[in-house]
């Protein structure tokens, strides 16, 4: 315990790519060839070669903390040995797919709880990730490119990097590069083509990693002092104090309305998104009659939490009334609720939620988050 | 199909200005532009270890133009390249290096490497400046590979000097670059450059300003190249990565409040305000002038405004919404409370029927029913 107290913890940089191939791995290797160069006890605690030659040759001479073959549902996996990396404690670790989810029987569930763990030990990681792996983007990702992204990285995990380096790759140069079999085997490459690596989706991504990026240079600078009052003076708001603080002057309060709905998760997402921007407090809260759809509630909560939302559930007849008072109580500035399901034509009388929280909230700021349903 | 995209029928301006750049793009060379934030970032090796691979490749590769000291890495990639030599031209004192149109339109190769893509050449020459150089080039069939700092960009030399960085003498036009075929970011972290400068500390925040002005300048090239793919395809994004934020003005609204909201959470998403209204008849002589006030505030704040016109109020807006990308929708709450609740307001049908962005109402300076 007085050790591990006395442990400074490691230091985090993670190379943010938007794809597969756009060069992550290469360049988190050659950055490790260097710092071995220069003398710094470094090793590879994870690497995924992915048949990549130009990357297996960047590995040369490098140290492999040797992987760990674990069996599950009758299939081999192999593992990264985070005890082993702990017990050789190396200054620096590269630790590839910082966004890969362990096999069952791993003690952590994800990469980066592994790579938590080795910062703690005062171990310094260089890992790679996608930005599609971000969790708060995984809705827009969805929408862009039609895939849902399983294995999610929690914002507050890669705010909390010392460094986030973009790989910038043209999705030109990158389609050259699967045309030519750098990427992927041919018959990958082909599928990969003509699914996830069409050109929109490739150039949507990119931009989100890009705008990613320059949020995380953002949040990494402390704020000065400036005048920004217009639009026109203040392409980038670091720092602006007309940025730090709303209208009101008070520090915005978000509130996110949860229920069991399957949308809340994206609601949550949002919500937090939101607030991450305005550099908000944010809090979730569920209001139920008799406890009922707690599991998927419960869910939902805990999804929330591992964000770092704080949750409340309050027990309550009146929902809308509840929500209300919640929120004056909470000196909350501003509500998110999901959309309900508008009445059908022949129950227009019999008001949803929404629409009563607006009535009696009429004093308050009210977002209702848009479900964005994919169509076509 | 796009999945997330709906059909979109573009105005025939749009499409005449598409076939126009279709034929353009046609037979000029293809444009690439490596985007740094500072000197030392890495942009002119990553050019040429480009024009290298590309050598490799098979591509008939020459460099026009090399600038400043030449660090061995790229010695050794040049060494094993065709290089056009820059003539040096005197003129009032000073020395240019300037590029040699004549020499390159001779050899015509299939791509030509220009570092120091912002210089100007002398005066009296045949272009003022070094990137009109390369649209000749481009114009003539041979591609382009050039790097470029951010800080030589001509619309952002406000924001240089505001962040501390010195105003570029020398600079092209961000036009330029919105109208590149590709553009590529080399980032690194602004402690890599002290290292690399050999423990000379330049202000660590300035660099991580200019970073993130990189970045951004960056997105907003990629963001082009997205809507002209999506248009010149017939097709329209429902979901862009960018926040666009409208704000909605009525009489009653609380202008004050919304604006400032709507520009700091533009600013902090670093997305786009636009400001509207919707025209309505018969509005009282009280309730125009507040109505202009609250517009003219708008335009004070650096934001568009656009007036709506539509017999419907909630239809004009949907549309308008959609047609911008909108992400989040600001309004006023309700103004005055309703005793029967069997009709829906505006502001629930607006509810009900956005389906695409977010809907932020905001409470009015008084509230009436209280």
């Amino acid at each position: 315990m007085t050790e591990a107290a006395e442990v400074r913890r490691g230091r985090l940089k993670v190379y943010l790519g938007y794809a597969a191939g756009v060069g992550k791995t290469y360049r988190a290797l050659d950055e490790a060839q260097v710092l071995k160069q220069q003398g710094v006890d470094i090793v590879v605690g994870y690497f995924e070669p992915h048949g990549r030659l130009e990357t297996i040759a960047k590995t040369e001479g490098l140290e492999f903390i040797p992987r760990r073959p674990l069996t599950y549902a009758g299939s081999e996996f192999q593992e990264m040995d985070t005890e082993a990396i702990l017990h050789r404690k190396p200054a620096v670790a590269l630790v590839d797919e910082f966004a890969h989810t362990n096999v069952p029987g791993c003690e952590r569930t994800k990469r980066w709880q592994d790579v938590q763990a080795l910062l703690d030990a005062g171990i310094s990681v260089i890992t790679t990730m996608n930005v599609q792996h971000l969790e708060s983007l995984n809705d827009q990702v969805w929408h862009v490119t039609g895939v849902r992204v399983r294995e999610t990285v929690p914002d507050w995990v890669v705010d909390e990097a010392d460094e986030v380096v973009l790989v910038d790759l043209t999705p030109r140069a990158l389609r050259n590069r699967l045309e030519r079999g750098v990427v992927y085997g041919p018959d990958k490459a082909k599928r990969a083509m003509e699914n996830f690596f069409i050109e929109t989706n490739l150039t949507a991504l990119r931009e989100m990693a890009m705008r990613h990026a320059a949020h995380e240079v953002e949040e990494k600078l402390s704020p000065a002092p400036s005048s920004v009052a217009s639009l026109g003076t203040a392409a980038t708001a670091a720092g602006g104090s007309a940025l730090e603080t709303p209208p009101t002057g008070r520090k915005e309060r978000i509130m996110i309305c949860l229920t069991g709905s399957p949308s809340s998760a994206m609601l949550i997402r949002r919500g937090k998104r939101v607030a991450d921007y305005l550099q908000a407090d944010c809090l979730a809260i569920h209001v139920g009659r008799n406890g009922t759809g707690r599991e998927d509630v419960e869910r939902h909560m805990s999804f929330a939490r591992n964000l770092r939302i704080e949750t409340h559930i309050v027990e309550a007849q009146d929902v809308p009334g509840a929500i209300t008072e919640f929120a004056r109580g909470q000196r909350i500035t501003q509500i998110f609720m999901g959309r309900s399901t508008p009445q059908p034509w022949w129950n227009q009388f019999r008001e949803t939620i929404v629409r009563q929280v607006v009535r009696r909230a009429y004093d308050m700021q009210i977002t209702i988050v848009a479900d964005r349903r994919r169509k076509g | 199909m796009v999945p997330g995209v709906t059909d979109h029928r573009p105005n025939p301006e749009e499409l005449l200005r598409r076939v126009q750049a279709g034929e353009r793009r046609e037979s000029r060379g293809r444009l690439k532009v490596f985007l740094g934030y500072a000197s030392r970032v890495g942009k002119s090796y990553r050019m040429f270890d480009e024009g290298r691979r590309r050598k490799q490749r098979g591509q008939d590769v020459v460099v026009g133009a090399v600038q400043g000291v030449v660090t061995p890495d790229i010695q050794e990639i040049l060494s094993r390249l065709d290089v056009v030599p820059t003539l040096l031209e005197r003129h009032g004192g000073a020395e240019y290096q300037v590029i040699d149109l004549a020499a390159l339109f001779r050899r015509h190769p299939g791509v030509c490497l220009i570092d120091g893509l912002a210089y100007f050449n002398p005066p009296g020459s045949r272009n003022p400046e070094r990137w009109q150089d390369v649209e000749e080039l481009l114009d003539r069939g041979i591609s382009v590979i050039t790097a470029v700092n951010v800080q030589h960009i001509r619309e952002l030399q406000d924001e240089v000097e505001r962040i501390g960085g010195k105003r570029a003498a020398d600079s092209i036009p961000k036009e330029f670059l919105l109208e590149a075929d590709e553009i590529e970011v080399v980032d690194a972290p602004p402690e890599a450059l002290i290292d690399r400068s050999g423990g000379i500390a330049p202000d660590s925040r300035r660099l991580a300003e200019l970073r993130e002005l990189a970045l951004l300048l960056a997105a907003d090239v990629v963001d082009r190249q997205l809507q002209d793919y999506l248009d010149s395809h017939g097709i329209a994004a429902r979901w862009g990565t960018q926040e666009r934020i409208l704000v909605c003005l009525t009489p009653r609204s609380n202008a004050e409040d919304m604006l400032k909201s709507g520009i700091r959470n533009t600013l902090r998403f670093h997305g786009a305000l636009i400001v509207a209204y919707v025209e309505q008849p018969g509005l009282g002589a009280e309730d125009k002038r507040r109505l202009e006030l609250h517009l003219e505030r708008a335009r004070g704040m650096g934001a568009e405004v656009h007036g709506l016109r539509g017999e419907d109020f909630v239809g004009a807006i949907l549309d308008f919404a959609r047609e911008q990308r909108i992400t989040q929708l600001f309004l006023g709450h309700s103004s005055r409370p309703r005793a029967f609740r069997l009709a829906r307001s505006p502001i629930e049908r607006l509810i009900d029927a956005a389906e695409d962005f977010d809907i932020r109402l905001f409470p009015h300076p008084h509230p009436e029913g209280k």
